[in-house]
This record gives C-alpha cells, structure tokens and sequence, in this order.
C-alpha cells in the first residue's frame, strides 16, 4: 500500500491507474445464477421473459438470475436495466458478496490475476477481495451505511477493513474523500443521520472508493432523490470514471442515468439477459420486444 | 498556421501511409427494423449497399429523405445493428475489423481513437459547458484540459460561435449554434474517418462556406470522411465521389 503515503492531495488509485492496463478486464461473471428457495427441475423451462415471470409454476421457487455473463474493462462502466424483479440488482449482490449465487463464475482482476472464481473462494477470501478490491453503493442509504456513527467514521471503517492502521492517515483520507464529495470537513464528524438524502448518497461514494478499489458497483444510487440533487451525485460518477480507471456496473431503471454513465447496456426481464450491446445502439436500435417497449416508453 | 497542425494524439497523421489503400469498406450491408411494439412491423432502412471509401476522400451519399442515407451512417458507427453484411475498417496498425462483427469494446476503442461521428442534433450533457463539451474527446484521449480547452476555443472562434457561449450550456444553443459545437468536437481530435450526417443543415451561408473550409481541412490532412447532405450542390463540391440510395437501395 504504497498509495497511503502520498494520500492527502491524490485520491490513492490516482497513481494506479497510469501502470494499470486500460485493455484489462477488470470483472468477468459467467453464467451466474441466483434463486430464492430450492428448486426443481422444471424451474428454468417455467420462467424467463417467454412466460413472464420469474417464479416457477411448479415449486414456486424465485429464479432470481440465470445464464447473467458479462465482462467489464478497466475504466469503463456497464449500465444493467430492467423493470422491478428483473434480477439487475441480485447481480450485483452476489457479486459484492450479500448473496450467494447458486452457480456461476466471477473472476476479479485483482483477485488471482482473475484466474479464480470468487463465487468458490472461501468467506474469508471472499471478504478480503470485497474489503481491498470492491465498492458498493446501495439504494437506500441505511443498507451502505452506519447511519449513528459520524460521516468520516463510515469511511474509516472501510479503510480499517482494508488493513489501514495509521489514525492520521485514515482521517486525512476521509476527510479528503468526504471533501471530493463536497461534505465539507466541519461535517466529518456528524453522523448521515442528519444528512440530506443526497449528502448520504454522497457519504456512500466516498465510502465505496475508501479502499481505491478496481471494481465499483452502484445500485440505483440516485433514484428517490430529486433531480437536482441527483444531478450532482451523477457529476461526481462522471468526474470519477475520468480520474480513477475503476470499472463500475450501474444498476438502475432510469435511462437518462445509464446514458449518461455507461457506454454499454445490459437489459434484464425476470432473470434473463434479454439483449446488451453499446448504450446507444440499445437506445436508438433496441431489438428485444421488452428493450423496445422501455425505450419506447420514455424520452431518455 | 491552421488549427490543425497539432499532431494526432494518439496515432501519426492518418491516411499517411495508405493513399491507395480502402480504409472502410462497406459489403452488401442490410438493415430492417423490426418493432414489436407495433406488432412485429418490418421497416426497411435499406438494402444490400455496398462501397468503398478511398483514404482521405470525401465520399458523399445523396438520396431523397427517408432513402436510408442517415441508416447507413448509424450502422457504420454501431448505433445500429446490420442484419448482415460487412463494414471492414482498415485500423491503424493496418489490421481489419468488421464493425458489424466487432466486440463493445473494440468499437469503443475504435470509437475513441479513430472513427468520429456528426449528426445534425448535439447531444448536450447535463451541467457540461460548451468548451467542455467539445474538448471531451480531446481529454479523452489524453490531452491535459487546459490545452484540450485551447484548441477548441481556436475552432469554435473559426466558425464564429460566439465567445459568451464558450461557457454557457449548449441545451440552451440554438440548433446552428448546437450544429458548431458538435462539429468543432469532432474536428478536433483528427479522427481516421468521420461521419458526417447533415453537418451544415442548420447553418447560414456564410458559416456553411467556413464549415465546408474545415471539412476541406480535414482531409487535406488525410482524414476520411463519408457525408450526407440533403443540398446536391454542396455535396457535389465536397466529394470526390457520391454513391446515390433510393428507397433503400444504391442506385448510382
């Protein structure tokens, strides 16, 4: 972590970035699959898009995700859409580690040179490559967050995770993160709970990017803020994706904000990848019946 | 001392080498829309064209509205998806890539070092200025913001946008203010080949003729470019050659 030394001007992956190969593969998921309870035979031929549902007629089994493959390159973003109960979100649950997939691979750059599967690894492997090498931004504020301890506290304990053992250091690290997020340092020590739903938001990012990871994933991060307020939480993503070479996936139903941060879509229907492709060739040439339907349905 | 001569950024002067060579070349490409919403509706964009274009010439594509003209450049780009056919770019390293075929990522790639692309609307970014705007690509590719900022503020001065605009958000822009920063963005990285889809239909006279002066620069400096223009006379003057679609199929 030679990183820690030079922190308080450089955001710490700053200086990773130049030596990292921008052609690399940062995230790799292959054939994920993820259910809520047991099972059965006929699950995967009674669920799908062609039957609309994702529950399975038989044993009622949730078919949450299958057959989800997707590789993410350094520095680039993947934008995942999708109606409510499409499985976007599941996605990136078992991939920060909140879920266990029921099958699958994901490889992680960073982790192996990506030569092993995380989803096999042990909890203790499994935890470490979340604490070093991932971050997650949460819907709702109160999933991210410790919302009784102080703003900068929720930033030290990510870099605690990360083996970060210098008081000094770490406060300077979350104060300079908080401040990228424009909360000012008088407000370090203020825990979220008395923050506005955008500052909270903004308190996630920081705490997402604590540990300079490779891999950041963002999960309907502006939806239930105002637009304004959303406006600015969109400029700092933007603003990281030019500065940290990280690669993100962003979830969400909003095709203003897929447009705006991703260069490559993915669209879900109960639990299938029914098309991907650029961003804007799935907006202005969208080819599945569902695609066309939600492009269709607004102007983004 | 033209605008222009700052170097490529990330490749040496296009087309340098390969005077003779074909850089793009399009083979019995083929589009239909199929929209479901409308109950599985077909709606052809066109059929089976096919052409070259030569290295740093201007090839133009004329046709009535609605021939598939503006299809094809969006196919050429990725936006749309061809239902077949082949679009071969020659890269820079010499190697070919069918963009039809191509990865996400390598269009992207391709996208971002060699292939620009024009069309009549600027896609303005929420809270992004002008400047800013257009000096992306630059940054992008690797350029320090100050000397992005410089050079776009050189061409955006060529083509008279005025100077209290630099700043100012082009959402609010008129559609030839709009027209000028898009234009200017993609003229000032030099790409390998450009795309241009009406790029003067919202301009005057006046603006047109400085318009057509940059064009012409651009290839002087070996850019390819591929253009639709509704105006014959101004495409006619442009182009080394023009290829004609009538309802979809090329018939000159």
């Amino acid at each position: 972590m030679s990183a820690i030394a030079t922190l308080p001007t450089e955001m710490v992956r700053h200086d990773h970035v130049a030596s990292r190969n921008a052609e690399q593969i940062a995230l790799k998921v292959e054939n994920l699959e993820a259910q809520y309870g047991r099972g059965c035979s006929a699950c995967h031929e009674l669920t799908g898009p062609e039957h609309s549902t994702n529950v399975c007629g038989q044993c009622g089994t949730v078919i949450a995700c299958t057959d989800v493959s997707f590789a993410v390159r350094a520095g680039r973003t993947l934008g995942i859409v999708g109606e409510s109960g499409s499985g976007k979100t599941t996605v990136l649950r078992c991939l920060y580690g909140d879920l266990n997939p029921a099958g699958g691979t994901a490889s992680l750059m960073t982790y192996e040179d990506g030569r092993a599967n995380l989803f096999t690894a042990s909890a203790q492997v499994r935890r470490r490559v979340r604490n070093f090498d991932m971050g997650m931004v949460y819907q709702h504020a109160r999933d991210g967050l410790n919302l009784r301890i102080s703003a900068g506290g929720n930033v030290a304990e990510r870099l605690l995770a990360a083996e970060w053992r210098r008081v000094d250091q770490i406060r300077a690290r979350a104060g300079h993160l908080l401040e990228r997020m424009e909360i000012p340092r008088s407000r370090m020590d203020t825990p979220p709970s008395a923050f506005s739903g955008g500052m909270q938001q903004r308190v996630q990012i920081a705490r997402a990017l604590a540990n300079g990871p490779a891999v950041v994933l963002l999960d309907e991060m502006t939806s239930g803020l105002d637009v304004s307020v959303q406006a600015g939480v969109l400029d700092l993503v933007l603003e990281l994706q030019r500065t940290e070479g990280v690669a993100m996936v962003v979830v969400s139903h909003d095709l203003g904000v897929i447009r705006l941060l991703c260069e490559r879509t993915m669209v879900m229907k109960n639990g299938r990848v029914v098309e991907s492709g650029l961003t804007d060739q799935i907006l202005e040439d969208p080819r599945h019946p569902y695609t066309q339907l939600l492009v269709s349905s607004v102007n983004a | 001392m033209s605008v222009f001569t700052p170097q490529p950024i990330t490749h040496g002067a296009a087309g340098q080498s390969s005077a003779t060579a074909l850089p793009l070349r399009v083979r019995n490409l083929h589009k239909t829309f199929t929209l479901h919403v409308l109950g599985g509706k077909h709606v052809p964009a066109f059929h089976d064209v096919s052409f070259d274009a030569p290295a740093g010439g201007f090839l133009g594509i004329a046709g009535a509205s609605g021939s598939g003209k503006s299809s094809l450049l969006k196919c050429i780009f990725r936006t749309y998806l061809a239902d077949s056919g082949s679009v071969t770019w020659n890269l820079t390293d010499g190697s070919e890539i069918d963009l039809v075929q191509a990865t996400d990522d390598e269009v992207l790639d391709i996208r971002r070092d060699e292939i620009g692309y024009v069309s009549q609307f600027l896609r303005p970014m929420p809270r992004v200025t002008a400047i800013d705007l257009a000096a992306r690509p630059l940054v992008e590719r690797g350029m320090e913001r100050a000397e992005a900022r410089e050079r776009i503020a050189d061409l955006f001065a060529r083509v008279r946008l005025p100077r209290d605009l630099w700043d100012g958000l082009p959402v609010l822009f008129s559609g030839g203010e709009q027209q000028r920063v898009n234009l200017v963005r993609a003229l000032a990285v030099a790409p390998r080949l450009l795309l241009l889809d009406e790029p003067t239909a919202s301009l005057s006279p006046d603006l047109q003729a400085e318009v057509v002066t940059l064009i012409g620069e651009a290839r002087d400096r070996g850019t390819t470019l591929v253009g639709v223009m509704h105006d014959t006379d101004l495409l006619n003057r442009l182009s080394d050659q023009v290829i004609v679609l009538d309802q979809g199929r090329r018939v000159a």
